[in-house]
């Protein structure tokens, strides 16, 4: 257990740094996109005057290190800023969207995880049979249509033909949370067959693997079930590179979904990123960005864990 | 008030009867305040009913949109802008301003100085009473120079604002200006209570005929009927909830399962599949707005005038608008006066396609081995960059060497827009044509995207914006099409619809061409059958 505790301590302090680097990077990057809030704001119709009352008004004329400088110290005080476009403050704008973000990731999550797992060890059961490979053919044909093709079929198909689906997975506060789980099962069917076949396929390859070594052959001598020996012995010891590709995929699910939900008019953390970009919005970008640099660390840093947790070997040893 | 909420309470607990109510109501002369909700049968046969919620899909929302005035850039907020606001003066579907917020007006004889009697008794959303210091206020907001109002370049004329009295509001402009009631019907312009600022200008309170309950920008806005709208004759639904709906096969489905039951913005491919669909209406509006191509004329070689008659020449209109818009739409004259702009000159002969006139102006110019880079983005409009690869083709029977360059989305207005000397563009076109010419081909306006200076023309604009003679102006603004089309460095391939859809259970009167959405009003305007 200290281990895994030194392990967090050390990563935790790591983040911070990453953490900054990251806003410093982004700061700069939308920095570097030529056109400022004001001009994009007012688009066709901005005219030189416009624009500099625009930017005077938002401080856009200080130079960009005084500009950072500001927002950073705003920051150590908890503070996220306002959006430089309608002047609403970024935790109101973030916040529930991030909930529907981590809602739709999650709801893919329940239904895509158990499945991949499932599906990857029957395929590691019944390896290069037909079965095998019909499962591997059907996943990898989904992950390799663009999502929003998935998306648009399954609209076609259960929204329009069948109509019992919405199109539009709009939810709100009011709604309980079964209303909320039916608007959003299509878009989580979508990203479900997204990301399935990644983590079906690194299941089935670790358990495979595992399935040569020694100790597996002996339960075989032992006469012990092969559907045993896969859920008993192969399955727990192929786990670390299963929850690492878990990880990567869960990270995917809550920063790479915009295309779904721009398909799906879902308001999620996706589309307000793309929005503020456009508009160099830099606050709500830097919120966004760093919301989603937090993410991929913390998923990464649990999936370590866990696959410490999991190993007795990483569990026990001293460093 | 209190006698009235105890009538009300009584009607509704049915203690007293309808005919009671109204005759006790109108003896209390409070009949106009009543809500015509609580009678859906009382509109006459055939006439808008009240009732029902309107859920619009509307393109252009980002989250980053704001209900300020100043800064109205999409068709979500500027619809949203007038569910929930008015103007001193509304341009209706015959481009003819009649009075809104304003009962009347006047102007001196040489049209310099206005005065707009206001009407009494309107009341804001939150129960203050309009007034002229509410208006004065509200049109400042986008004068002076702290603003960053879109409007700025409209108001330039205005030396002075001041309110007379409670209810009458005084213009000074610098020069005579005919259609400047028209400039107030602009949708920027629209009245808030004086003092408003900062986050107020998101409660979206005004005089409208539906109150702002919620707005989350460019996700939905929420409106309920306004119980003390004073414009008879309008805003009958009981609720409007307005969605925004980016991807054009979002709107389509959800408009196609009922989720909204209108749409903008319908997708001309698919636009014949659309038609056949069941319970769906689409409509297609002829307005101002038009495609154009913008050179810059004082750059080489479009300083020559032979040059841009040349490529006027070479570019096969009538192609364009069967490609491009399927259609949906008209060619252009190269002058940006739509065909339903009220001086509009019919006799103006119509410039078609020509490869040899063009090849022989080309020649003339000494250009035939030039190549001409035409500057492209879908963000000009839907389809520029096929336009301009068309125009391409086209300019080859001519001999004309154009070489299409494809500019980012991003940023395109600041970065290649008035920057590259030619390149795709869009304008929505204005009322007038003294609004238009003005804002992009007067001499020194801030959006004269082809850098154009010819003095009759500027002379003449001058003269027709104070000529209250309409015989005259119509002569002048007839000549200035002509120059316009024969020397400016626009070309305009064409006005294009504005194509929309709706469920058949709405009804509507005459669709305005001033602005997509039925000039933007149509929650004001149309009903539930």
């Amino acid at each position: 257990m200290k281990n895994v505790l030194l392990l967090v301590g050390k990563r935790s302090l790591a983040s911070l740094v990453t953490i900054f680097v990251i806003s410093i990077i982004i700061f700069i990057g939308v920095e570097l996109l030529p056109g400022d809030v004001a001009e994009t704001v007012l688009g066709q119709s901005a005219t030189p005057e416009t624009v500099q009352a625009f930017r005077q008004e938002l401080k856009l004329d200080l130079p960009p290190h005084v500009r950072y400088g500001a927002w950073l110290k705003d920051l150590s005080h908890g503070d996220f800023g306002t959006s430089l476009a309608n002047g609403r403050p970024v935790a109101e704008l973030i916040g529930w969207r991030f909930a529907n973000t981590l809602f739709l990731a999650g709801m893919a999550a329940l239904i895509a995880v158990p499945l991949a797992i499932v599906l990857g060890m029957l395929a590691a059961f019944y390896r290069n049979t037909f079965f095998d490979k019909c499962i591997s053919i059907v996943t990898l044909s989904f992950i390799s249509f663009p999502e929003f093709f998935i998306a648009y079929i399954l609209i076609a198909l259960f929204a329009v033909q069948l109509n019992i689906f919405p199109s539009m997975a709009t939810i709100n506060e009011s709604m309980g949370l079964g209303a909320k789980i039916y608007a959003v099962l299509l878009p989580a069917l979508t990203l479900t067959c997204v990301v399935t076949a990644h983590m079906m396929r690194q299941t089935r390859a670790a358990i495979i693997n595992v399935l040569s070594k020694a100790y597996i052959e002996m339960a075989e001598v032992k006469g012990v079930r092969r559907l045993r020996i896969i859920m008993l012995h192969a399955f727990p010891n192929s786990l670390s590179p299963v929850i690492n590709v878990i990880a990567l995929n869960l990270a995917y699910l809550v920063v790479g979904v915009v295309v779904v939900e721009v398909v799906f008019v879902y308001p999620g953390l996706g589309q307000l990123l793309v929005d503020s970009v456009a508009k160099r919005d830099i606050p709500v970008v830097q919120a966004s960005g760093l919301i989603f640099a937090s993410a991929y660390i913390f998923l990464n840093l649990m999936a370590d864990v866990l696959s410490m947790l999991v190993n007795p070997r990483l569990r026990q040893s001293q460093q | 008030m209190s006698s009235l909420a105890a009538l009300l309470e009584l009607f509704e607990q049915k203690k007293i009867s309808r005919r009671e109510f109204l005759n006790r109501t109108a003896a209390l002369g409070l009949m106009a305040t009543v809500s015509p909700a609580l009678f859906p049968g009382s509109a006459e046969a055939g006439g808008p009913k009240s009732g029902g919620r309107l859920i619009m899909g509307l393109t252009g929302g980002s989250t980053t949109d704001s209900m300020n005035p100043a800064t109205l850039t999409s068709n979500m907020n500027q619809n949203l802008n007038w569910q929930i606001r008015n103007n001193l003066v509304e341009i209706d579907h015959n481009f003819d301003p009649i009075p809104e917020l304003a009962e009347s007006w006047e102007s001196t004889p040489d049209a310099k100085v206005w005065r707009f009697k206001l009407r009494k008794g309107v009341e804001f959303h939150n129960g203050k009473t309009m007034t002229a210091e509410d208006v004065v206020y509200s049109i400042n907001h986008h004068r002076g120079e702290k603003s960053k109002s879109g409007a700025k370049g409209y108001l330039k004329a205005i030396e002075n604002i001041k309110a007379d009295g409670q209810y009458e509001v005084v213009f000074t402009l610098s020069g005579g200006s005919a259609d400047f009631p028209f400039i107030l019907g602009d949708y920027h312009l629209s009245i808030c209570p004086a003092g408003t600022q900062g986050q107020e200008w998101e409660k979206g309170i005004g005089t409208g005929a539906y109150v702002l309950e919620s707005w989350e920008p460019g996700v939905r806005a929420f409106a309920t009927r306004n119980p003390n709208y004073w414009k008879e004759g309008r805003g009958h639904f009981d609720e409007v909830e307005t969605l925004s709906i980016v991807d054009t096969n979002a709107r389509t489905n959800a408009l196609k399962t009922g989720q909204i039951n209108y749409m903008d913005r319908v997708e001309l491919k698919t636009v014949h599949l659309m038609k056949r669909m069941p319970g769906v209406n689409v409509t297609a509006t002829t307005g101002t707005a038009h495609y154009t191509i913008p050179m810059l004329v004082d750059r080489s070689p479009y300083n020559d005038n032979n040059v841009r008659t040349a490529l006027k020449l070479a570019i096969d209109r009538e192609e364009l608008l069967k490609q491009v818009l399927r259609g949906y739409g008209e060619i252009g004259n190269d002058h940006p006066i739509a065909p339903v702009n009220r001086y509009f000159n019919d006799d103006l002969e119509q410039r078609r396609s020509d490869p040899d006139q063009a090849k022989f102006y080309m020649k003339k110019a000494g250009m035939l081995d030039h190549t001409f880079n035409l500057h492209a983005a879908d963000a000009a409009f839907a389809g520029a960059v096929d336009a301009a690869v068309m125009i391409q083709e086209q300019a080859k029977k001519a001999g004309i060497k154009i070489n299409v360059v494809r500019d980012p989305d991003d940023g395109y207005w600041s970065n290649v827009w008035m920057k590259k000397e030619w390149c795709m563009c869009y304008w929505g076109g204005r009322p007038t044509e003294d609004m238009m010419f003005s804002v992009a081909y007067a001499n020194g306006a801030p959006w004269n995207d082809t850098n154009w200076n010819n003095k009759r023309f500027n002379e003449l604009l001058v003269a027709a914006r104070a000529e209250l003679d309409s015989t005259k102006r119509g002569k002048m603004y007839a000549e200035m099409q002509e120059i316009c089309r024969n020397d400016s460095g626009t070309v305009v391939p064409m006005y294009n619809q504005m194509v929309e859809a709706s469920s058949d259970k709405l009804a509507h009167g005459s669709i305005s061409g001033h602005m997509a959405v039925d000039g933007m009003r149509n929650a004001e305007r149309w009903w539930f059958k």
